[in-house]
């Protein structure tokens, strides 16, 4: 399976899944903790892949939504953006209502 | 190697002309910085879009040499 392929099934198969530097409970860059840290407030149920232990992921994932850094988020398929534009969409509440709508938030 | 955040604004006004570009040197080491480009450019555009136009406008530096830029867009007011 191609890079572009094994990342499409990841991001068809999880409602939320964040492309990472580390692991939610040891981020390796300040980007990807800030990003952790919104949908941990949001009690958003995610999944996350790790580029540092996939060469060919961190190279494809810029390739596959011609986005250049990491993090990257993915809802519902779609490529929602890097953690400036979680934080802008954070801010303005439109995040919260994406979670609502979606029901994304972790049960219970 | 880092940028100077003369370059930065530079690069950026010279893809987008009408921008009102702010750079800040969070922590003063030439390495880590935040702009906000302010531009009619984007009006009606998604945020995916505003941040890739200004990423173009970096030629490819960004998450390159330019690995830290915290970035906002907006539309003048």
């Amino acid at each position: 399976m191609s890079a572009h392929e094994r990342i499409d099934e990841l991001v068809k198969n999880n409602d939320v899944v964040l492309f990472m530097k580390g692991s939610p409970l040891f981020p390796q860059c300040g980007f990807s903790s800030r990003a952790i840290a919104i949908l941990d407030h949001l009690n958003v149920e995610f999944a996350s892949v790790d580029v540092l232990q996939d060469q060919e992921i961190r190279q494809g994932i810029k390739e596959y939504s011609d986005w250049p850094t990491i993090p990257q988020l993915y809802v519902k398929g779609e490529f929602l953006g890097g953690s400036d534009i979680m934080m802008e969409m954070y801010e303005a509440g439109e995040l919260q209502e994406l979670v609502e709508e979606h029901g994304l938030a972790k049960a219970g | 190697m880092p940028m100077a955040a003369e370059d930065i604004e530079g690069m950026i006004k010279a893809a987008i002309p009408d921008a009102a570009v702010e750079i800040t040197d969070l922590r003063g080491d030439g390495d880590h910085y935040a702009a906000r480009v302010v531009s009619e450019t984007f009006r009606g555009m998604p945020r995916v879009k505003q941040h890739q136009t200004v990423y173009n406008a970096l030629g490819g530096r960004m998450g390159g040499v330019l690995h830290a830029l915290q970035l906002a867009t907006a539309v003048p007011e």
